[in-house]
């Protein structure tokens, strides 16, 4: 069976690779500096701005916000490193974030979970082939009177029934707000989204988790 | 029971609640003129009076941080905790998102007592559309003069800023919080220095609940004596209540702290009893971390003393979740188990690897691989952690001792039934695999 694989050969941060981080971004980040006492604690707004922006925080993302927060990059490393929120490889289009914990889970929540993996052909971690979903886990989302949660992208669905969920992936709208949002944050654009789904279908880094890529591998 | 007039809850369910229109049309901003009509002591002393004990989850009385702060500080910082991440905790949640304006005008009359001229709220990741609400909230706050350069016409002058966490449970004990605002991994911090001396970019700092700073507004307006005379003098004023899991009416309810976990599932205007078909077999009343009881003991009161007459830790955050009489406990056992293992920050020896011990035994014997000296195996670890024996940098572990130690202990019998249930050697052939 042929199986894709990250090509780790290929050093993560290029020396002389063109920059990723746009001066528009550059400058959203520095517009928090007023804020903060320090530089460096500008760090968590700037990897929001980031993945919002590339949708993940490669390394060399990493590198050049340090640059920007004039911190080391290994500083950069450590905190983002920290944060389940922030993604290091490219993700989908969306993310699914179901809750784990007690309320969902006494609610049914781990069926629902079990539905949205079948539905989908992915694990935990996992990003579909055709880069529209990726899929996680997280404890209490605090939405548990609405249990069982689901996260959309920054969508909150209440009281999703594991029969609900074939169409909920079909709607186009399911990470749609319905207020009114601030723009101090930018949604996760579809820009990005349309990039991860490109890299799902040409080049070897799609579609895959340390999971289902373990499997493939046997 | 007559019911409850609803305090802080009072503006949710009314049309365009989170909008300043509406929230000043109900009388709101109000309290804030009058604060800042008196000196800042003066605000302290009276919430100091009305013993306002934190709704985070410590019950510390906020009069009383406040009075810690050095006298010849030149800056200080307050910072709002919005991490709630506690299991299956969301009052915190309701109160953003139906009021934003109450927390705000809490948050200016707290900082005007305390001084700050700089405010952080701490919201966790996940509270997307409860950022959007809230930032809106503040944006309009500014634009009414109410926040930034003299607000309200006086010589004070606040700047509020929404600071948005990513995905850390860690981050909502102050220290950490404090590390995560810094830019740091939230990793918390050993004390002394209390924040109120040594805190965030190592200035005076004062962390507050949500819930505590929405209660601030009312103490002003109504005064101390009016707040005292809302439940029992140790547990004064209005709290939140949560309840899920299934019962009728999941949700959270407002009241004086004079109930019992029992109403707070069955009567008629909170949760409403079971669900047709489900009965209790226990329940967490004050969020994970404070332990379980078991269906005999729901005559516990739900204020800040009784809770540890039935060996919890604390009224904590006053959130119910019932488990049904049709859950295995092994699965509770190892959901709690799986909660503190992952969220644990990896600081202290003890609760890392006591954690991680106990998600991996909990989840053997979930998979019907239990032995029976694990269960004792379990409450060895959970007795030798935590910041109690003094071995641990934050309470997280002490929060993950009581509901694994309060599970074992009181669902002994229905535990060692299960393990002795399980097909023969499963036990010691997953082990073999295993370690
Ligand atoms: C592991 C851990 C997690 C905590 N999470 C929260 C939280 O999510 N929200 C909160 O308000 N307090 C939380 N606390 C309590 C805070 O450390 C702190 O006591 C509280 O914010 C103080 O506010 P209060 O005095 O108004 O209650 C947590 C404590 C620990 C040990
Ligand atoms: S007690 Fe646990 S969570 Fe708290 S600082 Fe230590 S390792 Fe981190
Ligand atoms: S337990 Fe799932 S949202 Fe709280």
């Amino acid at each position: 069976m042929s199986w894709k694989a990250i090509d780790r050969n290929q050093p993560v941060v290029e020396k002389d690779a063109a920059p990723v981080l746009s001066d528009a971004v550059r400058d959203k980040i520095r517009s928090f500096f007023p804020r903060y006492e320090t530089k460096r604690a500008v760090l968590l707004p700037a990897l929001h701005i980031v993945q919002n922006t590339l949708g993940y925080i490669s390394w060399q993302a990493m590198t050049e916000i340090a640059e920007v927060l004039e911190i080391h990059p290994s500083d950069v490393m450590n905190t983002t490193s920290f944060y389940t929120h922030f993604w290091t490889h490219p993700k989908g289009e969306k993310v699914l974030t179901v809750c784990r914990s007690i309320s969902c889970e006494a609610m049914g929540g781990a069926k629902m979970l079990d539905t949205i993996k079948k539905e989908l052909g992915i694990d935990e971690h996992g990003t579909t082939k055709d880069g529209r979903y990726s899929l996680v886990t997280e404890e209490c989302l605090a939405g548990c009177d609405h249990a069982p949660c689901l996260l959309i992208n920054e969508k909150m669905h209440k009281c999703v029934k594991a029969e609900d969920i074939p169409a909920l992936l079909v709607d186009v709208d399911n990470d749609k707000l319905s207020m009114e949002r601030s723009d101090l944050f930018d949604p996760p654009s579809e820009e990005k989204g349309k990039q991860a789904a490109s890299v799902g279908q040409d080049s070897a880094i799609g579609a895959t988790s340390d999971v289902s890529e373990m499997r493939e591998a046997e | 029971m007559a019911s409850f007039e609803p305090v802080l809850l009072r503006n949710r369910g009314v049309e365009g609640s989170t909008t300043l229109k509406v929230y000043e049309s109900r009388g709101g901003y109000q309290a804030v003129r009058k604060a800042l009509k008196q000196t800042p002591d003066e605000i302290v002393a009276e919430v100091k009076k009305a013993n306002l004990r934190g709704r985070g989850g410590a019950g510390f009385p906020a009069g009383v941080k406040w009075g810690f702060l050095p006298k010849d500080r030149k800056k200080t910082l307050l910072c709002v905790n919005g991490d709630e991440s506690e299991p299956p905790t969301f009052c915190n949640r309701v109160l953003m998102e139906n009021d934003p304006h109450q927390l705000i005008e809490g948050t200016i009359i707290a900082a005007y007592a305390v001084q700050a001229q700089t405010v952080y709220i701490y919201l966790r990741g996940e509270f997307h559309e409860q950022f959007h609400i809230l930032q809106k909230a503040v944006d309009q706050a500014y634009a009414a003069g109410y926040l930034g350069k003299k607000v309200f016409g006086s010589d004070f002058s606040i700047e509020m800023y929404l600071h948005r966490g990513a995905g850390a449970y860690v981050c909502g004990e102050e220290t950490g919080l404090i590390e995560s605002l810094e830019g740091k991994r939230g990793w918390p911090r050993i004390k002394p220095p209390f924040p109120a001396i040594e805190g965030a970019f190592r200035l005076p700092t004062v962390v507050n609940n949500v819930e505590t700073l929405s209660c601030v507004p009312h103490i002003i307006e109504r005064g101390a004596d009016w707040f005292t005379g809302i439940g029992p003098a140790h547990s004064a004023g209005p709290k939140l209540f949560c309840v899920s899991g299934p019962v009728k009416n999941p949700g959270c309810y407002e009241g004086a702290m004079d109930f019992t976990v029992r109403d707070l599932i069955e009567r008629e205007d909170l949760g409403g009893g079971m669900m047709d078909g489900k009965h209790i077999k226990a329940v967490f009343p004050g969020g994970c971390s404070m332990g379980v009881l078991s269906a005999d003991e729901l005559d516990m009161k739900l204020d800040f003393d009784d809770p540890r007459n039935f060996g919890l830790l604390g009224l904590g955050t006053a959130a119910a979740v019932v488990i049904p009489h049709d859950m295995d406990m092994r699965i509770v056992l190892r959901n709690m188990a799986r909660f503190y293992g992952t969220e644990s920050c990896g600081q202290c020896t003890q609760c890392r690897e006591g954690t991680a011990w106990m998600h991996k035994i909990a989840t053997r014997i979930a998979a019907d691989a239990g032995r029976p000296e694990d269960l004792d195996i379990l409450l060895e670890t959970a007795r030798n952690m935590g910041m109690m024996p003094g071995l641990s940098i934050c309470g997280l572990p002490d929060g993950a001792t009581f509901p694994i130690e309060t599970i074992v202990k009181k669902f002994r019998s229905e535990l060692d039934e299960s393990i002795l249930a399980q097909p023969r050697g499963r036990a010691e052939d997953l082990l073999k695999v295993l370690n």
